[in-house]
């Protein structure tokens, strides 16, 4: 019975994607092909999972942040300190594993400092995290001191170059912590929880929930995420670049959740729906490039669909959409309930 | 009351006084006129649109377009006035209504979708810097003699300064903005839908009208900052003014304004621009500093800034907590 729900849930989702490479095939016929050379898959289809993963990933943590009624800015800047940090340790000749667990240990604290403005502060969201979005570029800038810093570690430049089983790393490394993220939230009440926060924070305080710890670990988780995210930017390039690195990627990840059917309002998430999100915001770029349009028309594409996605998520259409679904007084209210929910 | 609600702005004053000592007592030359003068002109175009970020604050809103928005005004301006060949007293104030408008359209999808203003704005910020790339991705010179008449209206200042024609701009701005804020009865709409925005429905503000106005005033101002950037550059670039929204957030919070709305004040926007150009002053004085400390003291002022709104409102309700047992 799950199953059949949660594909109901993310059915728009999935149709828009489709559309949207459908689309793309048309543009360009080879759009499909995947060939396997060097040991590694080649093909659009596998450029669009490689070239979505820092969304995909950011995406993740920040569906936990939306679902709680909050939102992330911080991302981009928390992933250009990581990268920095990654960066500056591995050219310091620390080994692979320290590096890799210092980094995501800054980006976790980076989240847990959010965390603590939003549970304990009772600052805004918004407001919280623009504090380390402004300071955190000049923060990431002070660990590189002003140059982009380059390495040329192997194990690092795997992250976000290698492949396994014909795969980029990166692909795997978002299919596995959306798995993970989705199984230990939604096989454990802890889905629940957050989603109780989002709806109402003082109630789900007052039955008993610990808001302020759940929150600190859902703005940790994000900034987890921001961590490995800005450890595949930097090891993509071999280099940490702090004024660029995750640059607009925070609106980039906030504007998949909202694609992948969540609310901004909080209360209700699918982490699934979110990387489907990812996954079209990238293919519609991909598309705009195989179409031959200017890159320049992205923006203006991404405002028409969020403009678009508002319309429909607006309380005003939900009413109007009502109205005319009940209009019929005979239909069962029972049967309303699917398309009501895919329209949410 | 009366003093607790100075109180921020105090604080800003105060911050603002003993910053310009300290800068002072290290470097004396900081209180010449030539640096004052040039700390308005670098700051004209963050100042107009940071006392259109203030409205939207007040009234409990957020607007992420302004970068955008003057990005698009530059672009727009350097096509229109050079390939578009239109004399430059059409081009402005056709730009002018162009950014009202659209400021306008975000303001009506705010009210009548009943959607956050932090996306909503952030669809017009892809928006108009989308379509600014559209229109040119280059870097555009402008090349009009209006503009150089412009650039070569100052008022010596004693001292040897230069008041620039784009900070006399800025200042008038801040003047018309604390006589709007204060003396007309949509400033009072601004303060009441900031400071409750259900009670202010009840007591007949017109709320969709001056949700409207607000996010039009603010593109309004962006567009008008547009131009002084372009002034200050002589030139359009889609890329140029990339994340002025999070400065002129920054300069407002600075400035004593609850970002939550309803309580504030312009005059306190003036001394949040003054502080963060202060910040830049001293970098460029120092000479070994680099300037991402300028990102990381702001950073940190908002930080304290915002712990100090929270003590306050935490000090009020507690207060209005005894005053009620009190009363009971």
């Amino acid at each position: 019975m799950t199953i059949p729900t949660t594909l109901r849930r993310v059915l728009p989702q999935l149709v828009a994607l489709f559309v949207i490479l459908a689309l793309n095939t048309a543009i360009a016929p080879g759009f499909l092909d995947i060939a396997y050379a060097n040991g590694r898959l080649y093909g659009s289809l596998i450029d669009i999972l490689n070239r979505g993963a820092p969304v995909a990933l950011l995406a993740i943590g920040m569906t936990l942040v939306i679902a709680t009624k909050g939102i992330d800015l911080s991302v981009g800047a928390v992933m250009a300190i990581c990268g920095a940090v990654a960066a500056a340790l591995i050219t310091n000749d620390h080994s692979l594993a320290v590096t890799l667990v210092a980094t995501i240990g800054i980006g976790i604290l980076c989240g847990l400092w959010n965390g603590a403005l939003v549970a304990f502060l009772g600052i805004q969201p918004i407001i919280a995290t623009l504090i380390l979005m402004v300071a955190g570029r000049g923060i990431a800038q002070l660990v590189t001191e002003g140059v982009i810093l380059t390495f040329n570690d192997p194990g690092l430049i795997f992250v976000g170059t290698g492949s396994v089983f014909g795969i980029p790393f990166p692909v795997i490394l978002w299919i596995v912590i959306g798995i993970a993220a989705s199984l230990l939230f939604r096989t454990t009440a802890l889905g629940l929880l957050v989603e109780a926060i989002g709806i109402n924070r003082r109630a789900s305080m007052l039955a008993g929930i610990g808001t302020g710890a759940l929150l600190m670990a859902v703005y940790a988780a994000s900034g987890f995420c921001a961590a490995v995210a800005g450890i595949v930017a930097a090891a993509d390039i071999r280099g940490a670049d702090a004024n660029n690195a995750g640059l607009w990627l925070e609106l980039d990840a906030i504007l998949a959740v909202v694609v992948g059917g969540n609310s901004l309002m909080g209360g209700r998430f699918s982490i699934a729906g979110s990387l489907i999100g990812a996954m079209i915001i990238q293919s519609v770029n991909t598309g705009i490039l195989l179409a031959g349009f200017p890159p320049e028309f992205n923006l203006v594409i991404k405002a028409a669909i969020i403009v678009v996605i508002l319309v429909v998520q607006s309380p005003a259409s939900h009413t109007l959409f009502a109205f005319f679904r009940h209009r019929p007084r005979s239909e069962p209210a029972a049967a309303s309930e699917p398309g009501k929910e895919a329209a949410q | 009351m009366t003093s607790s609600r100075l109180f921020p702005l105090a604080t800003t004053l105060l911050i603002f006084i003993l910053a310009y000592a300290l800068c002072y007592a290290q470097f004396p030359n900081i209180l010449s006129t030539r640096v004052i003068g040039n700390l308005l002109t670098d700051n004209a175009f963050l100042g107009i649109a940071a006392v259109g970020m203030t409205f939207v604050i007040l009234s409990g809103g957020i607007d992420l377009s302004i970068g955008s928005v003057i990005a698009f005004t530059g672009v727009f301006l350097a096509v229109a006035m050079g390939d578009g060949g239109m004399p430059p007293l059409f081009a402005i104030p056709l730009l002018l209504v162009i950014t009202t408008l659209f400021g306008a359209a975000m303001g009506a999808m705010i009210h009548y979708l009943a959607m956050p203003p932090f996306i909503v704005t952030l669809a017009g910020m892809f928006f108009a810097r989308g379509v600014a790339f559209l229109i040119s991705t280059a870097s555009v010179p402008i090349n009009v003699d209006l503009y150089d008449t412009l650039q070569g209206l100052y008022f010596r200042m004693p001292g040897g300064g230069r008041l620039s024609f784009i900070g006399m701009a800025m200042l008038a701005v801040f003047v018309v903005g604390i006589v709007i804020a204060h003396f007309t009865s949509f400033g009072r709409n601004v303060y009441a839908i900031g400071g409750n925005r259900q009670s202010a429905e009840l007591m007949g503000v017109p709320i969709a009208r001056t949700t409207i106005l607000i996010y039009a005033l603010s593109s309004f101002l962006a567009g008008l900052a547009g131009i002084a950037f372009s002034l200050y550059t002589s030139a359009g670039y889609s890329l140029a003014a990339v994340g002025v929204e999070l400065d002129a957030i920054a300069a407002v919070v600075i400035g004593g304004t609850l970002l939550t709305g309803g309580f504030g004040y312009v005059a306190g926007t003036f001394l949040g621009i003054l502080i963060m150009g202060l910040i830049q002053t001293y970098i460029v004085f120092d000479g070994t500093l680099s300037s991402w400390w300028t990102k990381i003291v702001i950073g940190l002022l908002l930080f304290s800034f915002i712990a100090l709104q929270r003590g306050l409102v935490w000090l009020s309700s507690r207060r209005n907590d005894a005053a009620a047992a009190a009363s009971a």
